[in-house]
């Protein structure tokens, strides 16, 4: 008896490790900058190019960075959750049009609807690597010293909003 | 010799794909450069191809960067430490030698030597257990006759 002790031990040690690393996921890679100031950034505004907007404009107020695309099949989904998002007021949302055509971005938005204050446009992807971007929809809460919060990869969810997001928002906003 | 030249033509075949991932820049000692930081870093779209594999737009824009940070004459390790702070120690094939990451570089030693400890352990007890009695009078005399009847063949 004694001597099967020790491998079903191992197994179940082994198992446990497996059944967790199942569970994960490999796609959400933690940000470092998480934490950190917002990376700085000047770019012009989607619908007025001719004006620039830039992180340091948002000093002092708790918003979301919402980093989207006409292409993107996923902004799509979750597009309804800030339509909603946006209705309720909770946070300010601003938009980082990423590597998107401005016909096409300005038409999606037209379409679907515009759930953010402005949206600014990084034609060739510049801002996207410096906020750490690889997997469109992201999203950033940045606090009022300008510092990053939190991000979500992948679609908003209202499940994500309401157990991470909201609340967060709300502590900062204090 | 088809065969050979059939195999010579593939092999030539996949390195001329590898060589359209990475856009050739003009110094070859930039190149190649380029090439060797672009291959230990992973690309976060495609997660098991280094960003001089992959063909994600991403890997295109961040091979872009490395070529430009080399022309701005940026050492290596400048390089990586620019990735490191955007996409973190993920985008590193050789992960660095740190807190949390021990059990990743110990962990296999660890295993191999507890493992041979336990092979040894095992041996010695078992060599511990044989014991050497000498043969009784009864089992002697079953031997030799076993062994006479042999030598009668």
């Amino acid at each position: 008896m004694n001597r099967f002790l020790l491998p079903l031990g191992i197994f179940i040690v082994i198992a446990a490790f497996l059944a967790v690393g199942l569970g994960l996921n490999p796609r959400e890679v933690p940000s470092p900058l998480i934490n950190k100031p917002a990376p700085a950034f000047t770019l012009p505004q989607l619908h007025q190019p001719e004006k620039a907007f830039s992180q340091q404009d948002m000093k002092g107020k708790v918003w979301l960075l919402n980093v989207w695309a006409s292409w993107c099949v996923s902004c799509r989904e979750e597009h309804p959750v800030l339509m909603e998002l946006a209705k309720s007021n909770a946070v300010p949302i601003y938009g980082l049009n990423y590597k998107d055509p401005r016909d096409d971005a300005i038409a999606w938005l037209k379409q679907l609807g515009d759930p953010y204050v402005l949206s600014i446009a990084d034609r060739d992807g510049r801002v996207g690597i410096d906020y750490g971007v690889y997997g469109v929809p992201e999203t950033f809460v940045i606090d009022k010293q300008g510092a990053i919060r939190y991000k979500q990869i992948g679609p908003l969810t209202p499940k994500a909003l309401k157990d991470k997001i909201l609340p967060l928002v709300k502590e900062l906003q204090l | 010799m088809r065969g050979l030249a059939l195999a010579a033509l593939l092999l030539f075949a996949c390195a001329a794909m590898a060589g359209t991932a990475v856009p050739t820049v003009t110094d070859p000692l930039t190149n190649k450069r380029a090439v060797h930081l672009a291959e230990q870093l992973r690309c976060l779209v495609c997660q098991n191809q280094s960003i001089a594999d992959s063909n994600a737009e991403l890997a295109v824009d961040l091979r872009r960067q490395i070529n430009e940070q080399i022309e701005q004459g940026r050492s290596d390790g400048e390089i990586t430490d620019f990735m490191v702070q955007r996409y973190g120690d993920f985008v590193l094939y050789r992960p660095p030698f740190k807190a949390i990451t021990l059990v990743l570089w110990l962990g296999p030693g660890l295993l191999l030597t507890a493992g041979i400890a336990a092979l040894v352990f095992n041996l010695r007890r078992r060599r511990a257990q044989r014991v050497d009695e000498p043969l009784s009078a009864d089992e002697r005399q079953r031997a030799e006759l076993l062994l006479a009847a042999r030598g009668r063949k």
